[in-house]
């Protein structure tokens, strides 16, 4: 059953899970995931699983070790200036609690993107797959929904949204 | 004013190096337009985008905008996207059916699926006695000059006179009959997505990044050491890591100087290939039954001879880069001087295992999807180039690498021994660029 506090946990759980892309805090970003958690954005809104469909990314753990470690590395050039983000995450909307704890929720976000001196705007929806652990919650699945998803990317992203 | 400094194009192009200018003049963009794209053979599409009636896609051949249709009859055509009444454009939507016919949403003209006026609201009492009318060839959408289709592929030319696509495309035809050789079925299917990137750069700068063999190692040394690092763990792990990995930290572990090793092979108008280094023949159970397949439907001798074929990229001068190994190619499409939208196709092999089809899949998303791994390198590389071309600290451009190494017979150009990083594939593109905009009169 859904209650202000579970409500509240949710809730800060997904901006903690923000705040990490913002301070490019990779590693600690991670492992907020389950040993089989999934980051999934896909390529079109009415994919309905990551695997098996063209998608922007679909990345298992092992993948988002690659690509920490290829932000990482100094010679990562497209990395190399100044970049940062903002994400204000909101409209969190529990969608289902089951026994175990495992809640699935949904949200919107907002990122503003700077590089160099260009910024960015993306907007779209979350969808959280959450399992219940000792600590909180971890992410079985991050489904993000871009609203611009299907258009041209004028350039490319380089991390997680 | 164009023509003031425009005055000899071909001064701007020797064999070895190119004047900036070719990069950076909006001027020199427009007559490239004029004498390039607008003319010579340009992708369109696949014509499984479009299979049934009344499917169509818009394409963008040089400034024109244009719509690739499958008619009643089955054929695919291609139109200017434009309607003759007042100029209108006709389709709306990136891809879509329009029906039995197509309709402008302002006056309700209609026409046929091959751009044949069809219809005209009230078209006895607002047309009679005028010049206006079925009869009237100015009343239909334009049709592109020429479309043909190879395996598949459509390509149209917006000017009526020209080699043959076939003619056109020479050797490099291998980019279709390699991709469509390793299905099954003798035939691909597009994987209906498109990622659609554009780059900060001129267009010419993305073609001749497709075959420098040099730069993979500099450029891509990141993704390539953290993709090795991963593909080691996983295989202490489990035994063995995806193949994915391998691809990736192939540009770390094929060190700067084996590059050398491969070839290119550089051909009329532009056209070149670079050999393969992929490893796409491991000895894993997917592999094999896909083997098994092939050579149930080809026999065993000509399987061998298909999957023999060495290629990583074949890129057909002055719009696209085909992977055929791996299914996938980039159309470029010049937007402006500096800005080059590039559209990212996957294929998938007919009658090919479900794992064949997942491996390059996995590719074209690490690869070719909005979030690479590999691609914002070069893109990052690319637009700085662009910009470091408008400076006066230099007028040249050069391909000097290997120049007067390469060995030339019958038209070809291929790169000597261990002369695989020759810039001789900026060399021919640049060559046949120049003879390109030199035909202009």
């Amino acid at each position: 059953m859904n209650s202000p506090e579970l409500q509240h946990a949710v809730e800060q759980f997904l901006y903690q899970q923000a705040e990490l892309l913002d301070t490019k805090q990779w590693q600690p970003w991670i492992d907020l995931f389950t040993d089989d958690g999934v980051y999934w954005m896909p390529a079109d809104p009415a994919h309905q699983h990551w695997d098996g469909v063209p998608a922007i990314f679909a990345e298992d753990k092992n993948l988002m070790n690659v690509r920490m470690k290829r932000v990482l590395h100094p010679d990562a050039w497209s990395q190399r200036p100044l970049w940062g983000t903002n994400h204000v995450v909101s409209n969190v909307v529990i969608e289902k609690v089951s026994a175990n704890g495992d809640v699935q929720v949904r949200s919107r976000f907002h990122m503003m993107e700077l590089r160099r001196d260009d910024v960015r705007h993306f907007a779209g929806a979350y969808r959280h797959e959450l399992t219940k652990v000792p600590q909180g919650y971890r992410i079985k699945l991050q489904r993000v929904d871009m609203t611009n998803a299907q258009a041209a990317y004028d350039y490319v992203l380089q991390v997680w949204v | 004013m164009l023509q003031e400094h425009i005055t000899d194009l071909s001064k701007y192009v020797e064999p070895d190096r190119v004047r900036r200018e070719v990069y950076t003049d909006p001027a020199i963009f427009e007559l490239e337009m004029q004498r390039i794209h607008e003319r010579v053979w340009i992708y369109c599409g696949h014509e499984s985008q479009v299979p049934k009636a009344g499917d169509y896609c818009q394409v963008q051949l040089g400034r024109q905008p244009m719509i690739m249709v499958r008619g009643a009859d089955g054929k695919v055509g291609v139109l200017y996207n434009r309607c003759p009444h007042r100029g209108n454009m006709i389709a709306g939507d990136r891809s879509g059916n329009t029906g039995e016919f197509f309709r402008c949403s302002y006056h309700a003209w209609t026409f046929q699926h091959d751009g044949r006026l069809r219809s005209i609201p009230m078209m006895e009492s607002g047309y009679a006695g005028t010049r206006w009318g079925k009869g009237n060839p100015d009343c239909s959408m334009k049709q592109a000059a020429r479309v043909e289709n190879y395996r598949g592929f459509v390509f149209a030319s917006l000017a009526g006179e020209g080699p043959s696509l076939r003619d056109f495309l020479g050797k490099a035809i291998v980019a279709f009959d390699d991709m469509c050789d390793r299905a099954p079925e003798g035939e691909v299917e597009v994987v209906p997505n498109c990622f659609r990137v554009i780059q900060h750069s001129n267009w010419k700068i993305f073609l001749e990044n497709q075959l420098d063999a040099l730069h993979p190692s500099v450029v891509h040394q990141s993704t390539g050491r953290a993709a090795h690092e991963v593909e080691k763990d996983i295989e202490k792990k489990t035994g063995h890591a995806p193949l994915s990995y391998h691809m990736l930290s192939a540009f770390a572990t094929v060190t700067i100087d084996k590059w050398d090793n491969f070839q290119t092979l550089n051909y009329p108008y532009g056209h070149c290939i670079l050999t393969g280094y992929m490893g796409l023949r491991p000895k894993d159970p997917d592999t094999l039954a896909y083997e098994e397949t092939l050579a149930k439907a080809y026999g065993k001798q000509r399987m061998e001879e298909i999957l023999a074929v060495n290629i990583h990229h074949v890129l057909i001068y002055p719009g696209l880069s085909v992977q055929s190994p791996l299914q996938q190619l980039r159309a470029v499409r010049p937007l402006g001087v500096d800005r080059t939208l590039t559209e990212i196709w996957h294929f998938r092999l007919k009658g090919a295992p479900e794992a064949i089809y997942r491996r390059s899949l996995a590719y074209y998303n690490l690869v070719n999807s909005p979030a690479t791994l590999i691609n914002a390198d070069d893109l990052e590389n690319f637009w700085k180039c662009h910009q470091g071309l408008a400076s006066d600290g230099g007028d040249w451009v050069s391909f000097g690498r290997h120049h007067g190494r390469d060995i030339e017979k019958d038209g070809v150009v291929e790169t000597a021994p261990n002369c695989g990083t020759s810039e001789a594939p900026m060399r021919g593109q640049m060559k046949a660029w120049a003879q390109y905009m030199g035909n202009g009169k």
